[in-house]
C-alpha cells in the first residue's frame, strides 16, 4: 500500500536512547479507515514510536508520514487532524477539566475560538464527564483522567486517533467504557491507531495488527492473517497408532507425537482431507480428526517470545 | 472518512498566539502559589513601611539622605524604596519561580506533549512563555511599587516629592516617575526571565530550574559587589538594575538606565535564542 493511502506509514524508522536501540528499522503501514492494534510487551518501543509519529521525538533513522505528509515537518498541517493520547493523560491539576480542554484548544492554531466551548462540552459529553466539567483535574479519579485525555483527542473532528494504552490502569468497568467508545469511533470511520500490551483488547477492537518485540516489528497485517501465522496443527484419535505413524511419516509429517489426547502433528502444506484419505486407505480406524485451534495468544507468544497479560 | 476530512479542510490556520497567551496568563495568575507570591511581595514592602514607621516614632527627627530615609517624610517614596529592597532577591526569586514553571513545569506534568501535539509550534510556545514571563515581571514590580505607595501614604501621608537633586516635584510627576521605574525594573526582570526560560528547557524539574535561575541572579549580584571585579561589572545583567533611582534626580539622569536597557536587551535576546536552539529539536520524552 502506498503512503498516500496509508494513515500512517514509516520507512526504516529508528531511535536510540543512549546505548539502547529502542526502535529498530520500523516499517509501519496503517491503512486509512482501519483500527490498527499496535501490540507489544511493556518496553517494546510502542510509546517511543508514537512520539516519533507525533513529532515529539526526532527519529535518528528512517522517515515517517502521517495522513500522507512527512512528519515532523508537516506537523502544523497534520496534527490538527490527529487526536492523540500519549503515555496516559496529563493536565494541570489546579484547572478544571473544561479549562484544561480550552487551554489545549487555544494552543491549536486552526481551532475556531467561537465554537471552543461547545466543542469542549461535546467532547466531555461524549466521554461522560460533563457532570465533572468544572471540577479540578486534581479531584478526578484515574478513570476520569483517562477519559478527559480522550476528550482532548476529540476536541475536533479527527481523521486519525492515536491512543496509547487507553485502558491502562482502569478498573474493569472503566476499561469496558473506553473500549466501547473506541469501537464507536472506529465504526464512525475514524482511523484508529491503538497501542496496547493487552492481546484481548486488540483482538476485540482491531482489524489490523502490528506486533512489536524489542523495538522491532515482528508481524504486521490484517488480524485474520495473523491467526494463520502459527503453524497449523491437527489432532488424530485412533487405536491403530503404529500404522498411523507410518502413514503420517509417509506423508512427510515428521513432528507427530502421541499425547494423552491422541496424536498431534503439524499440517505443514498438507490439506487435512489428504491425511484422512491416506489414513483410511491404509486401514487406520479414524475416530476423530480435526485441526487444532491455534489461539491468537499462542501466535503472539510465538512471535514475541513473551507471555502477554491476557487477563484483562 | 471523507466526512471528517471535509470538515478539517475548511478549517484555516488562524493565529493561536493571542488565545494561548490569554490562557497562559490565566494559568499563571490563577495559580494559588503565584497569588501567594504576590501577597508576599506586598507583605515585604508593608513590613519595610511599618519598620520605618516604628523607627520614626522612636527617633523622631533622625534623617539620612537616602531614599529609605526619605520615606519618613513622604509615603510615595515607599514605592521606590520597595523596589530598591526587593530588586536584589525577592523579585528575581519570583521571576525564577515563574520561569521554572514555564517549560520544565509543563514537561514535569506531561502537559508539554499535549500542547505540542495540539499543535502549537515550538517557537510559538516559547514566545508565549517569554511574553508571560514579561507580564509576570511587570505585575511583580507593579505590586511592589503601588503597594509601597498605598502603604506609605497610609503610614506617612503623601505630598510633593523632594528629588535627590533637592528640587520639588508634584505628586502626579512623582507617580509617573515611579511608573517609569516599574517599567525599567520590568525589563531587567524579564531579561532574567529569559535566562530562566533557557534553564527551563534544560530540565524536567521546575524546582531545579527555579533554583538555578535564582542562583544565577544572586551570583550576579555578588560579583557586582566585589570591587576587584570592577572591569566585569558593566557586563553583569544586574549592574544597573538599581539605576531607576536616577528617575528621582532633576533633571532625570538617563545615561545609566539607557545602557542598562541595552544590557537587558542583549541578555534577553541571547538567552531567548539559546532557549530556542535548545528546545527546537528537543526530544520530548516526558
Ligand atoms: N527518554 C528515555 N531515555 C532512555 N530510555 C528510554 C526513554 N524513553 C524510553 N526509553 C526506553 O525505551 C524502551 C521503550 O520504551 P517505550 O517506547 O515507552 O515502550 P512501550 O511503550 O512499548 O512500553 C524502554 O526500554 C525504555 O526504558
Ligand atoms: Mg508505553
Amino acid at each position: 500500500m502506498s503512503p498516500d493511502h496509508a494513515a500512517i506509514s514509516s520507512n526504516g524508522l529508528g531511535k536510540r536512547f543512549g546505548r539502547q536501540q529502542v526502535v529498530v528499522d520500523l516499517d509501519l503501514d496503517v491503512p486509512r479507515g482501519s483500527c490498527y492494534g499496535f501490540i507489544g510487551p511493556n518496553g517494546s518501543g510502542k510509546t517511543t514510536t508514537i512520539r516519533m509519529l507525533l513529532g515529539l521525538v526526532r527519529p535518528d533513522a528512517g522517515s515517517c508520514a502521517v495522513l500522507g505528509e512527512e512528519m515532523p515537518a508537516a506537523g502544523g498541517r497534520v496534527l490538527p487532524r490527529v487526536g492523540a493520547l500519549v503515555e496516559g493523560p496529563a493536565f494541570h491539576p489546579y484547572l478544571s477539566g473544561l479549562t484544561n480542554l480550552l487551554r489545549l484548544d487555544a494552543a491549536d492554531g486552526t481551532s475556531d475560538p467561537a465554537t471552543a466551548r461547545s466543542r469542549a462540552g461535546a467532547a466531555l459529553e461524549r466521554v461522560g464527564l460533563i457532570a465533572a466539567a468544572n471540577k479540578r483535574y486534581r479531584a478526578y479519579s484515574l478513570g476520569m483522567r483517562q477519559r478527559l485525555g480522550i476528550a482532548a483527542a476529540l476536541l475536533q473532528p479527527r481523521d486519525l486517533l492515536v491512543l496509547d494504552e487507553p485502558t491502562n490502569g482502569l478498573d474493569p468497568q472503566g476499561t469496558r467504557e473506553v473500549r466501547h467508545l473506541v469501537a464507536e469511533l472506529a465504526a464512525e470511520g475514524t482511523t484508529i491507531f491503538l497501542s496496547s500490551h493487552l492481546l484481548s483488547e486488540v483482538e476485540q477492537l482491531c482489524d489490523h495488527v502490528g506486533v512489536m518485540r524489542e523495538g522491532r516489528m515482528v508481524a504486521q497485517g490484517p488480524l485474520a492473517e495473523l491467526h494463520g501465522l502459527r503453524t497449523r496443527r491437527f489432532r488424530l484419535r485412533t487405536a491403530d497408532t503404529a500404522v498411523a505413524f507410518q502413514v503420517l511419516a509417509g506423508l512427510g509429517v515428521g513432528d507427530a507425537v502421541e499425547g494423552a489426547d491422541g496424536i498431534v502433528g503439524g499440517l505443514g502444506e498438507l490439506e487435512p482431507d489428504r491425511i484422512v484419505r491416506a489414513l483410511v486407505d491404509a486401514g487406520v480406524g479414524v475416530r476423530a480428526f480435526g485441526p487444532l485451534a491455534a489461539s491468537l495468544e499462542d501466535a503472539f507468544v510465538e512471535l514475541t517470545g513473551e507471555g502477554f497479560d491476557v487477563s484483562a | 472518512m471523507s466526512a471528517p476530512e471535509a470538515s478539517v479542510a475548511v478549517r484555516q490556520r488562524r493565529g493561536s498566539f493571542g488565545r494561548l497567551f490569554v490562557s497562559e496568563l490565566q494559568l499563571v495568575f490563577g495559580r494559588r502559589r503565584n497569588q501567594v507570591g504576590l501577597v508576599v511581595l506586598l507583605g515585604l514592602v508593608t513590613m519595610l513601611g511599618v519598620a520605618l514607621k516604628v523607627s520614626q516614632l522612636r527617633h523622631p527627627g533622625a534623617r539620612g539622605g537616602d531614599i529609605i530615609s526619605a520615606v519618613a517624610g513622604n509615603g510615595i517614596f515607599l514605592g521606590f524604596a520597595g523596589l530598591t529592597i526587593e530588586i536584589a532577591l525577592f523579585l528575581p526569586l519570583a521571576v525564577s519561580v515563574l520561569a521554572g514553571d514555564a517549560i520544565a513545569g509543563e514537561a514535569n506534568l506531561g502537559t508539554l506533549r499535549y500542547l505540542l501535539t495540539s499543535p502549537v509550534s515550538r517557537v510559538r510556545l516559547l514566545a508565549v512563555k517569554a511574553c508571560a514571563l514579561g507580564v509576570g515581571s511587570l505585575v511583580g514590580a507593579l505590586v511592589v511599587a503601588l503597594g509601597g505607595v498605598l502603604v506609605g501614604t497610609a503610614l506617612f501621608g503623601a505630598g510633593p516629592l523632594i528629588t535627590l537633586s533637592g528640587s520639588r516635584i508634584g505628586i502626579g510627576d512623582g507617580l509617573l516617575r515611579l511608573l517609569l521605574a516599574v517599567l525599567y525594573v520590568t525589563v531587567g526582570l524579564a531579561a532574567l526571565g529569559m535566562i530562566g526560560l533557557f534553564v527551563s528547557t534544560l530540565t524536567e524539574q521546575p524546582i531545579a530550574a527555579t533554583v538555578a535561575t535564582a542562583m544565577v541572579s544572586t551570583l550576579l549580584w555578588i560579583l557586582d559587589a566585589v570591587p576587584q571585579l570592577d572591569w566585569l561589572h558593566p557586563w553583569l545583567l544586574v549592574d544597573r538594575w538599581s539605576a531607576f533611582i536616577d528617575l528621582l534626580r532633576d533633571p532625570i539622569f538617563t545615561d545609566r538606565m539607557v545602557t542598562g536597557l541595552w544590557v537587558d536587551l542583549a541578555y534577553g535576546v541571547v538567552f531567548f535564542g539559546a532557549a530556542w536552539l535548545r528546545f527546537r529539536n528537543k526530544n520530548i520524552t516526558s
